[in-house]
């Protein structure tokens, strides 16, 4: 028989104090029914002798001190996985809400997960074609991988998490050698984590996938702008779970996008303020990094096991900032970042990654002979050195005027031009294969003087560029 | 023994009463998973614990058992190439026990203790020995002899030693003194607590370089064998790749790396590598000399905290055995936010920007337990250990407190710079800002080892870089044009110094590493270059035939020049005399 408290003392944000406990769990999870009937989730954030520091994640409006019955579920907050979540649509903590039938679950699962031992871990390096050129010739994504998009408000940055998602595969190199070779017939997932955005912005993600018919191996959950905050940060941690159980049980290949980490941080502010903690810098909480690092570093791989798990977390920076505490902790944990520009945004070019500040850690184990084409890694250090190259030349000629420079500089200068016109550039249904990227990117460096091209081999111009 | 209970729970600070006696440091075991836990503060009958593990699902009540031990590590062959986690248990044997996942309550020896190792004495029976003496040796690894030490405390006439075949908890050897009646056993074994600094007799001050192959560091801005350094940048800016090229290639005997609340991949990556890579002086595996120690960033944030401590004291006891040893902390930002955390949880006063007052303190005795020493026990056995910390300031921002308070302590200050690391000049280390407390210690040893003007090579080079900076505000302003011939000389120069000499690619076979003969050739190369130049512009010879001169992309393909092949330094040379000569005799004409 569990108990019921009928001993609520204090009630603070999102935050309510139970009294006279016994027996209660950290970490554990409680019911709340309220005097209307309703019921709402917590978890014991703190216990100290008989009293018990519950957090709400559904807020803590309409309760009252002498009427709210609080019961202690002796577990921590969990999710019951099965096969069947595919295709399923939860809020954030992990209830359907798309009108199908309950999900029996073929085992319930804690959703803090465990950390995975490093020496389990599997290096990440299988290259993985999102069909986007900025982002399979620059900052390669590999399975396995955490690579953040840094973004800002307005920024297109749903459309390229969703053109992703559609696009995503693995392909075999291009080299001769590996020609004939088809990519392994591989089961492939999309677990979509929302964190406070619109509902406009969801509805975005449910009807493109469903358009593509990507929602058969998708699961979504959903928490929405007008959803409770603290329910948020749950939702990571629910995605992650299923896409642990997909990829370790079921040896899929999940992509995991979660939208939007800012509001996963404000959320994680508003308890720490509540709780009256020593705040951080501008009041985030100084245990920002290791909760981070908590959802971040599920993501990898493990030896033995077929599946994998990539995460693509989006943030929008605040002032486009890249020193603001969430992009800063969040760059520190993930292995690169792909960053959105609001300059290039403006001139058109979808998708606005500026290449320069963008990074794929992994990208030199994921690339090269028998992986991608050999001459990738060559190919995309050049066309980085000519961009910013060019950049830098119409910096100069912002200052000086055209005529200031060189003739070798202008023709960096109209090769950057070209380089966001024709190489960054696509359309959002384009599947851009890596060897027409490749192909485009010889084709604007052969606009180049061949004595300025320091980091290309000389059989390579041979081959490709005519 | 007394058996507390737990009264509050909070993360990972439990609150347990009814423990009287118990020390502070001392480990207890938490509640009914017998979680690992450390006292770190006393308050009448309350006592505060930071666990070392997950507390998910410990509540009141439950019991707490002190163990009589503050956190210890265990010493003795059998430490090299293992992985440990922050409190020395093995990750390999943590993974065949309970799988691919770290739970909680696991308990596991750090070193094995069923292994046996050939055993040689070195000392015999009637030897005087006091604690810190060698009585024996174990070949560990194909690299390295491990050395058996008489524990501190013990001192007397050996009884009993012979050589064979024993695991760690046999009795190698009987030493009895006067005032004891039975003799003291010793073992290969030793326990030692993390949070002790290992006594030596002697510390000296610091004279030889810790070579590490990365030309900045070894040419520019040396760090000593013995010595502390740091290296600060924002994300992305290169520093776990420099700390890994000192890993490899730095001329220690024994490394010790820890991963202190950073990426589980980059562990992946050094546990798949190093087994790899071979060690350009001795040709044996690099792995065979390392100790590792992963706490990522996802493991038990308090274990984080204990991992340097690890770190260190397994560094010393290497170094009591005369071994030159360096390690490695990636990064001590996490370490400190550890510290933080906890802080925060015991509700202390907050110092800077939410650090504990006490952080400064607790990073100066990190870095006060390395040096260059003079080991216990008899004899002139000398040993060293040198730490290099990155820290990873929030937004690159230098004026970070655990950035401040560690370039208070630390000699050696390798400065990352996003702005070179956005030009992908790497290593990011920027010339301007980064400064070495060593290079007065290292001067004679370089006089000696490498060449008589190696340091004035490196000072040229190095005025030659600082006048860059301020000519290009010239330049930015009026162009370049408005220099005079020297003054484009010097940029010119100082752009090949960045590029053909700075500018080393980590990932490049013959490139990541360069021997201190070489860094020397390469650099008297620019300079004479320089000197040559300028000559032949005192003899009014147009500048730009000097930038245009065919050795140039000789010069800028230097750094893939091999150990073996030294001749090609004299060609170069003799080469770049012959083409200014030539432009000097038909500038006459």
């Amino acid at each position: 028989m569990q108990k019921e408290y009928l001993t609520v003392t204090n009630i603070a944000g999102p935050l309510m104090l139970v009294e006279e406990t016994e027996g209660i769990k950290y970490d554990e999870i409680a019911e709340i029914v309220l005097a209307s009937g309703e019921v709402r989730r917590g978890k014991v954030l703190e216990i100290n002798k008989d009293k018990a520091l519950v957090q709400l994640f559904e807020g803590t409006t309409g309760l009252n001190l002498n009427q709210s019955r609080v019961r202690f579920l002796g577990r921590g907050v969990e999710f019951g996985v099965s096969p069947d979540i595919l295709g399923r649509v939860f809020d954030g903590l992990g209830r359907p809400i798309d009108d199908g039938p309950e999900v029996i679950p073929e085992k319930k699962v804690d959703i803090n997960g465990l950390p995975y031992n490093p020496y389990a871990r599997d290096y990440p390096s299988e290259f993985i074609q999102t069909g986007i050129s900025a982002i399979d010739a620059m900052t390669t994504l590999v399975r396995g991988q955490k690579l953040p998009i840094f973004s800002g408000s307005g920024l297109p940055h749903n459309d390229i998490a969703a053109q992703i998602a559609r696009q995503a595969r693995v392909v075999p190199s291009l080299d001769e050698e590996d020609k004939g070779k088809s990519g392994e017939k591989e089961k492939f997932a999309v677990v979509f984590g929302a964190m406070g955005i619109t509902f406009e912005e969801a509805n975005f993600f449910i009807n493109d996938f469903r358009k593509t018919g990507a929602i058969e191996r998708t699961v979504l959950f959903v928490n929405l702008a007008n959803d409770p905050a603290i329910e948020r940060l749950a939702t990571p941690r629910m995605a992650l779970t299923a896409a642990e159980y997909l990829a370790f049980s079921q040896d899929m290949h999940v992509l995991v996008i979660l939208s939007d980490m800012t509001n996963y941080c404000d959320a994680l502010r508003e308890v720490s303020a509540a709780r009256k903690e020593v705040p951080g810098r501008r009041g985030y909480p100084g245990y920002m990094y290791t909760d981070l690092s908590l959802i971040y570093e599920r993501a990898g791989r493990i030896k033995n096991k077929k599946g994998s798990i990539t995460l693509i977390p989006i943030l929008s920076m605040p002032e486009d900032d890249k020193t603001h505490p969430i992009p800063d902790l969040t760059g520190y944990i993930t292995e690169g970042q792909i960053i959105l520009s609001r300059e290039i945004h403006h001139k058109g070019v979808y998708p606005p990654i500026d290449v320069l500040p963008s990074l794929s850690r992994l990208k030199q184990k994921g690339i090269g002979t028998g992986k991608t084409r050999h001459d990738h890694a060559s190919v995309t250090s050049q066309l980085f050195a000519a961009y910013a190259r060019g950049k830098e030349a119409k910096e100069l000629a912002v200052i000086l005027g055209d005529a200031a420079l060189s003739d070798v500089d202008k023709k960096f200068s109209a090769f950057a031009d070209g380089y966001e016109k024709s190489f960054v550039a696509q359309d959002v249904y384009e599947d851009r294969g890596l060897e027409k990227t490749l192909t485009i990117g010889w084709k604007l460096l052969s606009e180049l003087p061949r004595e300025e091209l320091k980091r290309l081999k000389d059989e390579d111009v041979e081959k490709y560029m005519k | 023994m007394p058996k507390g209970k737990i009264v509050k729970v909070s993360g990972p600070l439990v609150i347990a009463v009814g423990l009287p006696g118990v020390r502070m440091y001392e480990v207890v075991r938490v509640g009914k998973p017998g979680l690992i836990g450390e006292v770190i503060e006393l308050h009448e009958e309350r006592v505060s614990i930071q666990v070392y593990e997950d507390t998910s699902g410990v509540g009141p009540d439950e019991p707490v058992i002190p163990t009589g031990e503050p956190l210890s590590v265990e010493l003795g062959p059998g430490l090299l190439t293992s992985i440990y986690d922050g409190i020395q248990r093995p990750l390999d044997i943590i993974r065949k026990k309970v799988g691919d996942y770290i739970t909680r309550g696991v308990d596991v020896p750090g070193i094995d203790h069923e292994k046996k190792w050939e055993f040689n004495a070195t000392a015999k029976e009637g030897d005087k020995v006091i604690g810190g003496d060698i009585i024996g040796e174990v070949q560990e690894t194909t690299t390295t002899v491990h050395k058996i030490m008489v524990p501190h405390g013990i001192e007397g006439k050996i009884t009993k030693i012979k050589s064979g075949k024993f695991t760690v908890e046999d009795t190698v050897a009987e030493v009895k003194n006067d005032k004891d009646s039975g003799a003291a056993k010793v073992t290969m074994l030793q326990k030692w607590p993390v949070r002790k600094q290992r006594p030596y007799r002697d510390k000296h001050s610091v004279s030889e370089p810790l070579v590490t192959g990365t030309r900045v560091i070894d040419t520019f801005f040396p760090i000593a064998k013995g010595g502390t350094g740091c290296i600060p940048g924002p994300f992305g800016s290169g520093k776990t790749v420099v700390l890994h090229q000192l890993a490899k290639w730095s001329d220690a005997d024994i490394i010790v790396y820890v991963g202190c609340g950073e990426r589980g991949n980059e562990m992946t990556d050094v546990l798949m590598e190093f087994p790899e890579l071979k060690d350009p002086r001795t040709g044996e595996v690099l792995m065979k000399r390392t100790v590792l120690i992963a706490n990522t960033s996802n493991m038990p944030v308090a274990a984080r905290e204990a991992s340097v401590y690890t770190g260190i004291t397994i560094g010393e006891y290497f170094r009591d055995m005369g071994y030159k040893v360096a390690l490695m902390a990636d990064s001590t930002s996490r370490w400190a936010e550890a510290l933080r955390e906890m802080s925060g949880r015991l509700e202390e006063m907050p110092g800077e920007e939410g650090y504990p007052a006490y952080l400064a303190t607790r990073i100066a005795g990190f870095y006060e337990r390395t040096g260059r020493v003079i080991c216990s026990g008899t004899g002139e056995r000398e040993g060293s250990l040198s730490a290099v910390g990155a820290v990873s300031p929030p937004g690159g921002d230098l004026s970070d407190p655990v950035v401040q308070s560690t370039l208070r302590m630390v000699k050696v200050f390798w400065s990352l710079e996003a702005g070179l690391a956005y030009q992908r000049h790497f290593p990011a280390i920027s010339w301007l800002r980064s400064y070495s407390l060593y290079l007065d210690n290292v001067r004679e040893w370089m006089n000696d080892n490498v060449a008589k003007d190696f340091m004035e090579c490196r000072n040229k080079s190095m005025s030659i870089l600082q006048e860059e900076e301020s000519l290009q505000e010239i330049v930015r302003l009026v162009g370049l044009e408005a220099l005079s011939m020297q003054d484009r000389l010097t940029l010119e120069t100082a752009k090949s110094i960045r590029e053909d000499f700075l500018h080393q690619h980590a990932f490049d076979p013959q490139d990541t590493y360069t021997s201190m003969k070489i860094q020397y050739r390469m650099i008297k190369i620019i300079i004479k270059l320089y000197n040559l130049s300028k000559d032949a512009i005192e003899k009014e010879v147009d500048f730009s035939g000097l930038t245009e001169l065919k050795v140039k992309e000789k010069i800028a393909r230097m750094k893939f020049i091999g150990d073996n092949e030294e001749s090609k330094f004299d060609e170069i040379e003799s080469e770049m005399e012959k083409e200014v000569e030539s432009l000097i005799k038909s500038s006459k004409v």
